[in-house]
């Protein structure tokens, strides 16, 4: 007992004989009034400082020696607690001591809790207390309330308010206790008090008319609470893939692990884009809708049957492929399908628009997450600082990893050091400016160049196809989607030779190369798109030269077949049976939606192989050549040239945040995209996590991705809007083919919702929607928007501004 | 396997209220439950609870095993009272839910301070920051800075963080500074 509290030595010999009446008076009524005695101890040091009332000062004393008697474990009644918690208060006792000395011994301005402690200390001489007690601070007036015994007498409105509040102190410090830096046995005792006290009073506080139901919202918000964290557990334990990312992150440190970790990313997005389209769409269609045979948009024409099944015609996405669920050309538009009167067309549609509208909503919230953590962004004001306290990766577990970050942090240490002494050295701005704008102009010239030949090759290919695929070879059928991935794989190269001409500082050289390879993927994609566009437009003319009037001549040549059929007499009522026709001699009308989403698959898929053809022979057999034939070549391989390969983080990052713009694009005509994808995105993280940990080494110049993270997270922002706009212009403008998919026979494909509006909802829905989708109501509600953009905008630049100013008193 | 069987050496109320105190979940507690008693000999992995791991042997975990703060590490989260920096379990608990993901930035520039404060007096002054560029840039002679460039990073570091001026950083002015940075909390992380 004597061992705590030197402050209080005198205090407590002059109540040891109030000890020892207490202890008797205790035994009466030990858990309660020890737990009371508890909590109102903790108010009693603060109501010390006050002093208001002489007795209450004492009574005081006397419970906070009780306490100190308990806890040296001399109680009668601690027998039936449990003896860890006597012993782990009594440990915690004393290791609260050390942690108070140590922290009295760290001194200097301290942090947080040291100034509300040293807070403490001055105004109160009495010393130690709990930290607990800080949070109390605030309750020093109400504490004086709940003098009372609890349990003997009735408790009043105001004390029974008071003690609520209390409880609520205590949840919240039970909620916060793991961001305190104590230690273990610490935070133990303190939690137990806290639960216990929680516990007596939340009983204590049913008492009255609101007795059960409270008692009730108790249990089930600890029932909530108990739920959550089970939930979170399991959704730590369900995610993929962990164990490979740490082993990466342990050999290569963190940034090669972001790319993994952002492909895991993609592949949960790309899971619930798979669910929506599989659900809703593909599963429907194939259970409910008419089955293949049926009808002429759902079987292969006879011209094509004979070669309808070879491997070679399904992995070109026609024949048997092309006449599924897979594209938008099977599926019929019938209203409704099934005896579950399943909306197919407005399913389609609103999977179509629900995909991207999700995929917005989960990009956005990941850059607003990051952005969060981000906290001040691009500061520059600490650089040195920065890079002695946080530039160790504390992931790392390889030796040999360990050296190369070591190199890499002295090597940045002197490249500051010496950048900062030469940062007023004049240097030959001109010649400097000559090259960065000759390096600029050659990056136009590669750009343009590359647009070029893929227009140059997408002409080609219309070509072909005119005079028929079957004259030509491999290369010519495949010529578009190689081309692309061999300029998507050889640019970059070209534009990182470019950049050594312009002699930046390595991370702003990164940043204009990720800019470059950037505006590469997207001109090539968007000159692949228009010339797409290009050559469907010239079909559709080719082959509808009058839309409207095509389709009549077309129908009119079906009538006209039909009635061949009956042998010249054409049928006066349709009492006459129909006579069977095989759906495969049907004519068939031009599908350029299951076109367009062909051609999309076909690129992805030649992507994904082009990948992995790149990974086995640019890392895979180079590794093996480097490894095996250094012994007999005149040259240290694995020093020199080719050596081992790096793994690329920024070209493998913006590869799979292009390929996933090419999913956005074309889920809308192959429902069978996010399919693809995701079983590209699991094959991907296997090769790529074995090629990774087999054939490369760590980088020598490590940087961080986590600066570029949300560059990374804006450009997928960005492709996802590029993406969208071709199929929302198709949506809006295009009309549907009239022989093929669920929009058949509409002028523009939205109008399913109107149709849907029209017979599916009571008269007064659709009304109350004519009258908000006019434009007078319309455009005020965009002016709106606006202006609460404006607004929010305003207010941010001023917490901004706000905060520089903090940041410059602090200084 | 393993698993199942150390869930059923941690009594449940013990391991709800580790759950409650760390940032780590429930698999996370059982796997450092497994991985620290294999630290242990074989006799004393009944009472894991109660047994102390000497640092010869925490530093052999594949985590700690490259880096350079291993024994500033093993120093600031052992509560060992002879001083030998043993480590308990619940020091490793503690240990791993400052480091682990979930950790908030406070806490975690918290102990990084205590980490870098070598000499453990509460201020990190030119000699612990001196301890600690050697600690950054390996063991080898030739990888070390001159003395020169080390007096100038040292100065260059203390003209951006000393905020009062004193010639030494203090545990806030240490986490004003780390604060801001975007690659701190998640350079500083250990999972096992």
């Amino acid at each position: 007992d004597g061992s705590d509290d030197n402050e209080e030595g005198s205090a407590v010999e002059n109540e040891e004989t109030a000890k020892g009446t207490d202890k008797g008076r205790k035994r009466a009524a030990p858990r309660t009034r020890r737990a009371h005695a508890r909590g109102r101890e903790r108010h009693g040091d603060e109501e010390d400082e006050d002093d208001e009332d002489g007795t209450r000062r004492a009574g005081h004393r006397r419970h906070r020696n009780r306490r100190r008697g308990q806890a040296a474990g001399n109680e009668a009644s601690d027998s039936d607690m449990e003896p860890a918690k006597a012993r782990k208060n009594q440990a915690n006792q004393k290791s609260k001591e050390d942690d108070e000395e140590e922290e009295d011994e760290k001194g200097g301005k301290g942090g947080k809790g040291k100034n509300e402690k040293k807070g403490d200390k001055k105004p109160d001489k009495k010393g130690k207390k709990e930290k607990a007690n800080k949070k109390k601070k605030d309750k020093k007036k109400s504490g004086s309330g709940s003098d009372s015994e609890s349990e003997e007498e009735p408790i009043t409105e105001e004390e029974l308010a008071k003690l609520k509040e209390e409880v609520e102190e205590k949840k919240k410090l039970i909620a916060t206790l793991r961001n305190k830096p104590w230690k273990m046995k610490k935070k133990l005792s303190v939690l137990k008090e806290a639960q216990l006290f929680v516990e007596k009073f939340e009983g204590a506080l049913g008492k009255g008319k609101g007795k059960k139901f409270y008692a009730y919202k108790v249990m089930m918000t600890k029932k909530w609470m108990k739920f959550q964290r089970d939930f979170e557990n399991f959704k730590t334990a369900c995610i993929p893939w962990e164990m490979k990312i740490k082993e990466i992150e342990s050999h290569f440190g963190s940034s090669v692990a972001s790319y993994f970790i952002f492909l895991r990313w993609m592949y949960g997005i790309n899971m619930i884009l798979f669910g929506l389209t599989f659900g809703l769409v593909m599963v429907p269609e194939a259970l409910m809708g008419k089955p293949y045979g049926s009808l002429p948009r759902k079987t292969v024409p006879r011209a094509e049957e004979a070669t309808a099944m070879n491997f070679a015609t399904l992995w070109d996405f026609s024949g048997l492929a092309q006449y599924s669920v897979l594209f938008y050309g099977y599926y019929n538009n019938q209203r409704t399908i099934g005896w579950l009167k399943f909306r197919m067309p407005l399913s389609y549609f609103l999977v179509g628009v629900g995909s991207i509208g999700y995929s917005f909503m989960v990009v956005t919230r990941t850059m607003a997450k990051n952005a969060n953590d981000d906290g001040g962004g691009d500061d520059t004001s600490f650089n040195f600082s920065w890079k002695m306290f946080t530039s160790w990766d504390y992931l790392i577990g390889n030796p040999e990893t360990a050296d190369n970050k070591f190199a890499s942090i002295t090597t940045s240490f002197k490249e500051a050091i010496v950048e900062e002494q030469e940062s007023r050295k004049e240097e030959n701005i001109h010649l400097t400016r000559f090259l960065r704008v000759l390096a600029n102009f050659l990056a136009l010239c590669t750009l343009a160049g590359s647009g070029y030949l893929i227009f140059f090759v997408v002409r080609r290919s219309q070509q072909f196809a005119l005079e028929g695929l079957e004259n030509y070879g491999w290369w010519e059928r495949n010529e578009v989607n190689t081309v692309m991935s061999l300029l998507g794989m050889f640019c970059p190269t070209l534009f990182d030779v470019i950049s050594s001409l312009e002699n930046y500082h390595p991370r702003i050289a990164l940043r204009w190369q990720l800019g470059r390879i950037f505006a590469l993927f997207l001109g090539n994609l968007y000159t692949f798109i228009i010339a797409l566009m290009d050559e469907i437009n010239l079909k559709a003319r080719y082959l509808l030269s009058f839309t409207m009037f095509d389709e009549k001549i077309v129908k009119y040549n079906m009538t006209i077949w039909e009635a061949s059929l009956y042998n010249g007499t054409i049928p006066e009522n349709s009492t006459a049976p129909p006579i069977q026709v095989d759906p495969a001699d049907v004519p068939r009308g031009p599908c350029w939606e299951t076109m367009v989403g062909q051609e999309f698959v076909r690129l992805t898929v030649s992507d994904m192989m082009t990948t992995y053809i790149t990974i086995l022979i640019g890392d895979f057999l180079r590794a093996v050549f480097v490894r095996f034939f250094n012994y007999c070549w005149c040259w240290d391989l694995e020093y020199g040239f080719p050596s081992y390969s790096e793994f690329d983080i920024s070209g493998n990052v913006l590869g799979l945040i292009f390929n996933q713009g090419m999913i956005w694009m074309g889920s809308f005509y192959a429902p069978c995209l996010p399919a693809i994808n995701v079983f590209r995105l699991h094959t991907s993280m296997y090769l790529q996590c074995w090629a990774v940990m087999c054939c490369n080494v760590p980088q020598e110049r490590v940087f961080k991705a986590s600066r570029s993270n949300n560059f990374y997270m804006a450009m997928l922002l960005f492709i996802l809007f590029l993406s969208t706009l071709p199929a929302v212009y198709t949506i809006v403008s295009i009309p549907p083919s009239f022989d093929c998919g669920p929009f058949s026979g509409k002028t523009r494909m939205f109008e399913v919702i109107s149709e849907t509006l029209e017979h599916d909802f009571p008269s007064w829905f659709g009304k109350v929607f004519g009258y908000a989708s006019n434009p007078g109501l319309i455009l005020p509600f965009i002016l709106l928007m606006v202006l609460s953009i404006y607004y929010l905008n305003a207010t941010s630049k001023s917490y901004k501004e706000a905060n520089l100013e903090l940041k410059k008193k602090l200084q | 396997g393993a698993m199942g069987g150390s869930a059923s050496l941690i009594p449940r109320d013990l391991l709800s209220e580790y759950q409650e105190l760390t940032f780590l979940s429930k698999q996370e507690i059982l796997l450092a439950y497994k991985r620290f008693s294999e630290l242990l000999p074989k006799e004393e992995r009944e009472n894991a609870f109660s047994a102390r791991v000497p640092k010869s042997q925490i530093l052999t975990l594949p985590e700690l095993r490259a880096n350079p703060f291993q024994h500033r590490i093993c120093h600031v989260f052992s509560t060992s009272e002879t001083r030998d920096d043993s480590m308990s379990f619940e020091d490793f608990l503690d240990m791993l839910s400052v480091f682990s993901d979930s950790a908030t930035s406070d806490v975690k520039s918290h102990y990084a301070f205590r980490i870098f404060d070598f000499d453990d007096d509460g201020t990190l002054d030119r000699k612990d920051l001196e301890q600690l560029v050697n600690c950054l840039t390996g063991q080898g002679e030739e990888s070390r800075l001159t003395s020169a460039e080390m007096e100038q990073l040292i100065q260059n570091i203390l003209e951006e963080s000393d905020i009062d001026k004193d010639g030494t950083i203090n545990l806030s002015e240490f986490q004003h500074v780390v604060s801001r940075s975007p690659d701190f909390a998640s350079s500083f992380k250990i999972v096992l």
